[in-house]
């Protein structure tokens, strides 16, 4: 096998596994906006906030791990139903622009209060896994890529079974098919509204576990929530196999890029060629692989 | 603007859209120039005079703005980095050719109106949260083309410094020269702004705004509205580069990226969308934030917290008070401080008699 057929088979096992984690950040962005409409610009805030509040958890009331977790789910599950109460529920029927902008404002809000409550400096997440990647061949395998890629599948299996199974997931569905006929057949439209924040919650939690390990936990840990909207925008807004596909995309090609590209232009091509892709798809298919088509009536 | 009427007693067209519909709201307009050219700058000291500056910077960028988000209806997250295509055209001209800066002026708000046009072209098939998610990717894209061809952004740091403007001999370079000539400008966009949206261009723009389909429907081109109110918006955000470029001194792109469109879209949401004097308070409230925050913290903060808890306090709580008010005026006054203006003007309207 030669060198440069291995090391584009690294760059794609990697693109595989960054991937699969993008996919975790933008399943909190498609799981509210498939319920509610709404579209989350602070999902990177959100997974910021968590990954803070599990390591000041571990830093300032020496909890052990667990105990920590717990704490950050429990956090952002609250604060999700928080949000949908004393924000979002008051911008239903407002135009785009209204939700875009208050989200913006909240990544704003929340940007002042993580540094300035939950400590600024940069810390380490410690999760018990092994450091030293696993070695297969020209293969090198982060153990904490593996452990991202594993909980991201669980929680799309989770999930699918939730929309397609349970009472809850099916109402939801029925809401984002139809807001005033859910409301008409006896479906409680603002809880599970509120639902699909804490859901929101949840994902971002896990992911800011995981990202914090990876990237290390402060107000950067918020830039992967960039990465989101090429995600979302290549396998349709409102599709959760849509978030696997557009992670697996993107994760590919801004590996595969970057390894490719990167020496002849100084570097940065992880940060610009999914939105490249991104134009190209807005241009080709707006409403992304598997989104549901639009039809817009006067 | 401050003017009170007893009545709307219009009988022509002409009448009903006069810029100053009252002898008064022409005295007014008049009193408001002799304060802003005559006593504002006298009276400012130095310090004062550049926050001056750097208000009338942003409401010429807001203004723009306006024109495309508030009242064609198009949302654009990119207007920094349009910002930053003028300032870097006008910067490279004038350190290349050594061209005046007119001349240079023009270039930058050309060059980028075409940069708009080219993002926007996404937007005649794609509308609100898509749109506004493909002008974010453009300004990603042109902040790292920028960043990485060394042509345009003059290598490392990415920092072209320029010389100061001239006028005839006279060299711009006091912060009272400066506000002169952004003034100038000012009044020049706020003209401009004032006159389009009366125009048959501008209410094509309120036509697409309100409802693209039925615009297409009573035969508005939607094609080339959309993409001139683009070219329009972006040619002031241009403007709004190159002038921040001459009153820096330096273009830079760090003064162009996200957070800057942010920043332009709180000033349109919390001044009032689809409004002149709404940019206007806008750009005055979101560039004064800060500074009023700063100066407060210095003075009372020390009552409450150490000294450099508040140090490290100032930063972060301008990011969290802009996030709030931004909530706050988007849930309790949708239509921003010029709504509050004209409630407090309509009060006073039929005041004392409030029956």
């Amino acid at each position: 096998m030669s060198d440069d057929f291995g090391f584009l088979l690294l760059l794609l096992s990697n693109g595989i596994m960054i991937g699969l984690m993008y996919t975790l950040i933008a399943l909190g962005f498609v799981l509210v906006y498939k319920a509610t409409d709404a579209v989350n610009f602070a999902q990177g805030e959100f997974v910021m906030i968590a990954g803070l509040v599990v390591a000041g958890a571990l830093d300032a009331l020496h909890a052990p791990l667990w105990a920590a977790i717990v704490i950050g789910l429990g956090t952002m599950v609250g604060f999700g139903f928080l949000l949908e109460r004393v924000m979002l529920r008051k911008l239903i029927g407002r135009p785009v622009i209204a939700v875009v902008m208050a989200t913006i404002g909240l990544a704003s809000i929340l940007r002042g209060i993580g540094p300035s409550t939950l400590g600024a400096g940069t810390r380490t997440l410690p999760l018990p896994i092994p450091d030293e990647p696993f070695v297969l061949g020209p293969l090198f395998i982060p153990p904490i890529q593996l452990l991202g890629a594993a909980v991201s599948l669980i929680f799309l299996g989770g999930f699918g079974w939730f929309f397609l199974r349970s009472r809850n997931g099916i109402a939801m569905r029925a809401i984002a098919d139809n807001q005033q006929v859910a409301l008409a057949m006896g479906i409680n439209v603002e809880r599970y509204f509120g639902l699909a924040w804490a859901m929101t919650g949840v994902v971002s939690a896990i992911g800011g576990i995981i990202w914090g390990n990876l990237l290390g936990v402060d107000i950067n840990l918020s830039l992967v929530g960039l990465k989101v909207f090429p995600v979302v925008i290549l396998g349709g807004l409102d599709s959760i196999p849509g978030a696997i596909v557009g992670g697996l995309i993107v994760g590919l090609v801004e590996n595969v890029t970057a390894g490719y590209v990167d020496p002849y232009v100084g570097g940065g091509t992880k940060d610009f060629a999914p939105y490249v892709l991104m134009i190209l798809a807005l241009m080709i298919r707006p409403y992304g692989i598997f989104g549901k088509k639009i039809i817009e009536r006067i | 603007m401050i003017h009170r009427e007893c009545g709307v007693l219009k009988t022509s067209y002409e009448a009903d859209m006069a810029l100053y519909p009252l002898p008064i709201a022409r005295w007014a307009i008049a009193a408001l120039a002799v304060v802003f050219f005559g006593i504002v700058p006298l009276g400012l000291g130095e310090y004062y005079l550049s926050v001056a500056n750097l208000v009338w910077i942003a409401v010429i960028g807001a203004l723009g703005l306006n024109i495309l988000v508030g009242y064609t209806g198009q949302v654009s997250i990119g207007h920094g980095a349009f910002m930053s295509v003028g300032a870097y055209t006008a910067a490279n001209l004038a350190n290349r050719l050594g061209s005046p800066w007119p001349v240079n002026l023009l270039a930058g708000g050309i060059m980028a109106a075409l940069i708009g046009v080219i993002v926007g072209i996404p937007s005649l098939r794609i509308k609100g949260l898509y749109l506004a998610i493909a002008t974010l990717a453009g300004q990603f894209i042109i902040e790292w083309i920028i960043n990485h061809v060394t042509f345009i952004s003059g290598g490392v740091q990415a920092s072209i410094e320029v010389a100061r403007p001239r006028l005839g001999s006279m060299v711009l370079d006091t912060q009272l020269h400066m506000y002169y000539f952004l003034l100038f400008f000012v009044v020049l966009a706020i003209l401009g702004t004032m006159n389009l949206v009366r125009s048959r261009v501008g209410r094509a723009f309120i036509a697409i705004r309100d409802q693209d389909i039925a615009a297409e429907i009573i035969g508005i081109n939607i094609f080339r509205y959309k993409l001139l109110a683009f070219a329009i918006s972006s040619f002031y955000a241009g403007v709004t580069g190159v002038v921040y470029t001459y009153f820096l001194g330096i273009a830079n792109y760090e003064q162009f990226q996200l957070g800057v469109s942010v920043d332009y879209l709180a000033m349109i949401i919390i001044g009032g969308l689809g409004s002149v004097q709404g940019s206007i308070f806008g750009a005055f409230f979101i560039t004064l934030l800060p500074i009023v925050i700063r100066r407060l913290m210095e003075t009372f903060g020390g009552v409450f917290f150490e000294p450099q808890t508040v140090l490290n306090l100032i930063p972060n709580l301008r990011v969290m008070l802009f996030g709030a008010l931004i909530i706050f005026f988007l849930i309790v006054e949708p239509e921003g401080l010029n709504r509050l203006w004209r409630n407090i003007r309509n009060y006073f309207r039929i005041w004392p008699f409030a029956y």
